[in-house]
Parts: C-alpha cells; sequence; structure tokens
C-alpha cells in the first residue's frame, strides 16, 4: 500500500497566522486562519488545528515549509521561503494563466510578477509606512467602532465619497477622526478609507507594470471596497483568489511539495 | 625582518595616521578645517592644510553604535529628521564636542563642495555661523549634458583661485604649484590603483568582498593625493589582481550570486545587511559608491571637470549609463537598492534607476528602506524578507538559463 504524501505550510504572519496542507496532488486537505501571528500562540495553533483538521500527525508531513514575517522563528520547518514566491507559486498553481499578484497583508503590500512555470520572476513592495497595508485599515475600523470585516460592506452601500488624504497612518487616524467630529456619512467615510488604500496599491503595481490577468491575494482582499476601488485605479479586472488569505501558506506548502518530490 | 602588511591593514593604518595628523596640526597651532568628501583635495594637500571630514565622522559613529544617539540630539537642537544624519550628527557634535565614538578637533576654517548633494550648503552654512568661522565653497554646477563645458570649467576654476588666495590669508601658508602638480600625479596614481583594484571585482568569483569597499575607501576620499596613499591603493589592487589570478577570494563561502549594491552602506546596520546577504552565498561585486572617489585628469581644466563627473553631479542618463555598464562588465545576477532616508539627492530617482536597471541590465531588482547612520529607518525584518525574495528570483533565472542551454 502505498502512504500518502503531505505537505504543510504555515504563513506566520504580523497579524495571522495561516496554515494549509496540501496531498500530493496539491489538493487542500486543511485550511486554517487563526487571527494572531508572529510572536505568538497563533502558528502553533494553526499547526495543530490543520493537523487536526486533516486528520494527520505531524509525522505524516512529508515538508514543513514557513513563509511570512515569522518564517525564521517557526521551528518546526524544514525549510523557508519568501511570501513573496509563496504568493506567485500558490497564484499560479489556481491560476496558471496569472501573471501579476496583489497581496495586501498585514504590514506590507506586494505587486508580484510572476514568470513561466510560476516563478516569481520581479517584485515591489511599499515603504516601512503602514500605509496601504491591513494594519492601516484596522485602525481605521477601530476609530468607526466597526469590525475591519465590515468595511467591504459599508463602502458597497455608500452614496459618496469622503476622501482621505493623508497616507500616514497616524495622520489619516486624526483626518478621519474630523470627519467623524463633523458629522459625515460613515459610508462615505469607509469608500474614502478604501479609496486610499487602493491608491497606495495601485503605485506598486503601475510601478511593476500591470499585466492581466491579475490575482488578489492576502486578508484585504475580503474587502470588496478595496477590490473595486483598485480595478477602477488600475482600469483593470481584478479576480480575487478562492484562497485570498490563506494563499501564502498554500503557495509555500507547494514549494515544500515541489523541492521535496523532483 | 618584518613582515609585510596586507593592503587593508595599511589603508587603516593611514587613516589613522591622517586623523592623528589633524589633531597634531591642531596642537602646533595651526588652523585646521573641516572639509566636505568630494572637496578637491588637491588644494589643501599641495598646501599642506589639515583637514577633518565630518561625513567620514558621521559614518563612524554609525558603524559604531552611535547614530541614534547623535541624531536624537540634533533633533533635541531642532533640526529635521528629513535632514541628512551626517549633517544631524555633525551639527550635535559641534554644538558640544562630545562623542564617545570619535572625536575630531574643532575647525577654523570650512571647505564646502556641493558636487554631492545640496544639503551640504546649509550644513556646513549652519555650522560657520554656530561656530563664528570662515566659510570656502565651492560650487559646481549639476551636469545637464554629459561634459563639463569650458563655461563651467572657467566657473569652476575661478572659485580654486578666491578659495586658495582666502586659504592663503587665513593660514598664512602660500600656495606651491609645483606641489600642487606633483599632488595631480600622485593623486592619479591613487584614483587609478583604487581603480584597478575596484576593477578586480570582474572577476569570478570576485578575489574580495564588496563590502570590504566600504571599510577601504575612506583613504581614498581624506588622503588621496599622498605618496602613502597610492602606495597603499597600490598594494591593494596587486593583492586583488593576485588573487584573481589564482581564483581566490576573501568572501566568506562560495559566491553564489553577484548583486549591484546601490547607495550608501548603512553603517548602523552593516552587520546584518552584509550577513543577510553573505549567508546566501551573495557577494557585492558592483557599486558606484568605491569609485566615486577617485578622479581622472591630465591638467587643470580636466582637474576643474573631474570635480563635476562625480556621481549625483551628472544628469540622470549618464546615473543610469554607470550602473547598467557596472552591472553588465561585473557579471551581475540581481541589485540591491538603498532608499536611503538621509539622501535626497541620491535616493529621490531610485524609484525610475531601479526601472531602467531591470530593464536595460536585464536583471531582477530590490529596494528596501534605510538610512547611512541612522539605525531607526531601518527593519531588519523587511530588508531579509526582500533579499530571500531575490536570491529566490536569482536561482530560478540561474534554472531557467541551465535548462535553456540543455533544451
Amino acid at each position: 500500500m502505498t502512504v500518502k504524501r503531505y505537505f504543510l505550510g504555515i504563513d506566520v504572519g504580523s497579524t495571522a497566522s495561516k496554515c494549509v496542507i496540501i496531498d500530493e496532488d496539491k489538493r487542500i486537505a486543511a485550511s486554517v486562519v487563526i487571527p494572531v501571528g508572529t510572536g505568538t500562540t497563533g502558528p502553533a495553533r494553526a499547526f495543530a488545528a490543520a493537523c487536526e483538521e486533516a486528520g494527520i500527525r505531524e509525522e505524516d508531513l512529508a515538508c514543513i515549509t514557513a513563509t511570512g514575517y515569522g518564517r525564521n522563528t517557526f521551528e518546526k520547518a524544514d525549510r523557508t521561503v519568501s511570501e513573496l514566491s509563496a504568493h506567485a507559486l500558490g497564484v499560479h498553481t489556481l491560476y496558471p494563466e496569472a501573471k501579476t499578484v496583489i497581496d495586501i497583508g498585514g504590514q506590507d503590500a506586494k505587486a508580484i510578477r510572476i514568470g513561466s512555470n510560476g516563478r516569481l520572476e520581479n517584485f515591489i513592495m511599499n515603504d516601512k509606512c503602514a500605509a496601504g497595508t491591513g494594519r492601516f485599515l484596522e485602525v481605521m475600523a477601530r476609530i468607526l467602532e466597526r469590525d475591519v470585516s465590515e468595511l467591504g460592506t459599508m463602502d458597497k452601500e455608500a452614496e459618496g465619497t469622503v476622501a482621505v488624504s493623508s497616507t500616514c497612518t497616524v495622520f489619516a487616524e486624526s483626518e478621519v477622526i474630523s470627519q467623524l467630529a463633523r458629522g459625515v456619512d460613515i459610508k462615505s467615510l469607509v469608500r474614502g478609507i478604501d479609496e486610499s488604500v487602493a491608491v497606495r496599491t495601485a503605485g506598486l503595481v503601475k510601478r511593476l507594470g500591470v499585466i492581466d490577468p491579475v490575482i488578489m491575494t492576502g486578508g484585504v482582499a475580503a474587502n470588496a471596497g478595496v477590490v473595486s476601488a483598485l480595478e477602477y485605479e488600475l482600469g483593470t479586472e481584478i479576480t480575487v483568489s478562492s484562497i485570498a488569505q490563506q494563499n501564502g501558506a498554500f503557495g509555500a506548502a507547494v514549494y515544500g511539495l515541489q523541492k521535496t518530490v523532483r | 625582518m618584518e613582515e609585510k602588511k596586507p593592503a587593508k591593514i595599511v589603508l587603516r593604518d593611514l587613516q589613522d595616521k591622517i586623523a592623528e595628523d589633524v589633531w597634531e596640526a591642531k596642537r602646533r597651532g595651526e588652523k585646521i578645517g573641516w572639509c566636505a568628501s568630494n572637496f578637491p583635495q588637491e588644494i589643501t594637500t599641495a598646501m599642506d592644510i589639515k583637514v577633518a571630514y565630518p561625513e567620514n565622522m558621521g559614518a563612524a559613529i554609525g558603524a559604531k553604535g552611535g547614530g541614534r544617539r547623535m541624531c536624537e540630539e540634533a533633533e533635541a537642537m531642532g533640526y529635521s529628521n528629513d535632514i541628512c544624519s551626517y549633517a544631524r550628527m555633525n551639527l550635535a557634535y559641534a554644538a558640544h564636542d562630545d562623542c564617545p565614538e570619535i572625536q575630531i578637533p574643532r575647525p577654523d576654517f570650512l571647505l564646502c563642495c556641493n558636487n554631492i548633494c545640496g544639503c551640504m550648503m546649509k550644513w556646513y552654512e549652519n555650522l560657520a555661523l554656530e561656530l563664528d568661522i570662515p566659510l570656502f565653497m565651492i560650487d559646481i554646477p549639476h551636469l545637464t549634458e554629459e561634459v563639463c563645458d569650458t563655461d563651467r570649467i572657467a566657473y569652476i576654476r575661478a572659485q580654486f583661485d578666491d578659495c586658495i588666495a582666502g586659504l592663503e590669508k587665513l593660514t598664512g601658508k602660500k600656495m606651491d604649484w609645483d606641489k600642487f602638480r606633483e599632488v595631480m600625479e600622485v593623486s592619479q596614481r591613487s584614483s587609478k590603483a583604487w581603480l584597478r583594484a575596484m576593477d578586480a571585482m570582474k572577476n569570478t568569483p570576485s578575489p574580495f568582498s564588496g563590502f570590504d569597499t566600504f571599510n577601504n575607501m575612506a583613504v581614498a576620499c581624506v588622503g588621496r593625493g599622498t605618496e602613502d596613499a597610492a602606495e597603499a591603493f597600490e598594494l591593494l589592487a596587486d593583492e586583488y589582481e593576485a588573487l584573481a589570478a589564482e581564483g581566490k577570494s576573501t568572501f566568506k563561502g562560495e559566491e553564489k550570486y553577484r548583486i549591484l549594491f546601490e547607495g550608501i552602506a548603512c553603517w548602523a546596520n552593516l552587520k546584518f545587511t552584509y550577513k543577510a546577504l553573505q549567508s546566501r552565498g551573495i557577494n557585492l561585486t558592483s557599486t558606484i559608491y568605491g569609485p566615486a572617489f577617485s578622479f581622472l585628469y591630465q591638467n587643470m581644466d580636466e582637474l576643474m571637470a573631474a570635480y563635476a563627473y562625480v556621481p549625483n553631479s551628472y544628469c540622470f542618463e549618464k546615473e543610469v549609463q554607470l550602473r547598467v555598464d557596472s552591472a553588465i562588465r561585473n557579471k551581475v545576477d540581481g541589485a540591491v537598492m538603498h532608499i536611503n532616508r538621509s539622501c535626497k539627492r541620491w535616493s529621490g530617482n531610485t524609484y525610475e534607476m531601479e526601472r531602467q536597471l531591470r530593464e536595460k541590465a536585464g536583471i531582477p531588482t530590490m529596494t528596501f528602506d534605510g538610512d547611512q547612520s541612522d539605525p531607526r529607518v531601518f527593519s531588519e525584518a523587511q530588508y531579509d524578507t526582500r533579499v530571500q525574495a531575490l536570491t529566490e528570483i536569482m536561482e530560478a533565472n540561474r534554472q531557467s538559463r541551465k535548462e535553456e542551454s540543455h533544451a
């Protein structure tokens, strides 16, 4: 009897830990997101939960690959891969025609060019500033007394836009507070916040060059407002990955498979 | 018999001696100056006027861990954190003379040259006001085309003459033009030897770890007009060429990949920026920062023009060409580009430089945020992630080429 082999990818991010287990045919056997990231219990919990979901033991894993901000601190990892390569590979596996990936995570935004065979060909990342990242949206959601997951729906229902012009997160926070004090429509303000993230990210993508098809990954891809604002800014259609938030972990698992099974 | 010292030790000792000579002159009661790194050293060397270099001091403070403290002191004095960190640290030092990492004597005059940036002028003007001492300025017009024309040369020459007359009056030392010509000749020997040493990077493997450039270049900046410097650089070039002939290198480990490093080193994060590359088998084999401290000329007019032919004074098209040529000649696999918060002049065009470098040299690139001496604007995790991603691209590119050649 042939024993099935499994490959685990874990994306230890700054705000969440994502874990995906795949089999040799790249079929997903488990997919877990724990909303806390590196330096917390998140990575270990995501790992344990993924093994449980797949119904396998740690010994059954042929390769464990870590990616993300905390990739070098995840001790169980057999190998690491940068999140740039992981996202490129994850997207290429699910969307073989894709040429451009936009990934917005907790603390950075990336524009990624996929070359032949799913290889990472080039990338542009944001500067260290938090503007245009998931963290920016979290800060704004907190001021609005909403959960970050609600922003997409609020944006959709907005009838107008209240522009947020500051790129610095702290300045933007003050700007949003001032607008709230002025009594502006909150949904229009949410759209302004989403557009501010989109404009900032679009700058990165334009520097890389927009080549269709464009796929979006990362936690922020769940915010339909940001996605549509990005589509407008880039003048192209964007497909949100079916596993947007777990795409990095999935790509890491595929990377482990490719490196293990030659 | 005394064992022959390796060039890097000779250069280090020479740097110490040059610094000590300034202190000695000060103790003798001579007038000493603070001098911009790209000020024509031919003038001071020929007149035997001793000067200290605040930019080198800034690099040393950064490398020795005092960058944050000195920058914060300057900011408490009212200087913006958007100003060059060398300027901030030096302005703080000028205010209190207190810096455990390194000391330079109080200046009696200032020598400024703006061919590397415009911030330099305001920095030195502030020093002149604060310390109430004279400032001699040489204004190098930015090159809008590749050649420094005769009008520009005449403009620079007039300032040379004016500066020399002013220094003669202030220091009581006379310019000896025979000595000046000798210094020109010796400077040519130094510059050519330094370039010959840098040129050894084109070998595979490069005979040396490219980060060594950042240590060895100090003398090219502060002492290239001296016989000792010329000999030291000739020794260095000979050493590198001998290593190259044997296929050896001072780079630790196998040189798997070669990169162009754009910008000034992150002195405060030198070890981390180096280790992230070296641990992945990446050697620095191309930089325009090191060769920038060589000036080639045959006569007086060419000397004037040479001070306009420096990175940051060239037009953008020439700046791009310098990098593309270096990347191709030195066979790099990728580029690591420092967006240096201190240096608006250098980093302001990095995004477009990056785009053209990718296109014209056909290499992958990465940018990272940092600073030449202020450690507060550098993130280890951000840098490491980008280096790892660049390495993965370089590895994939190599694999592709292999597959193509077997196809």
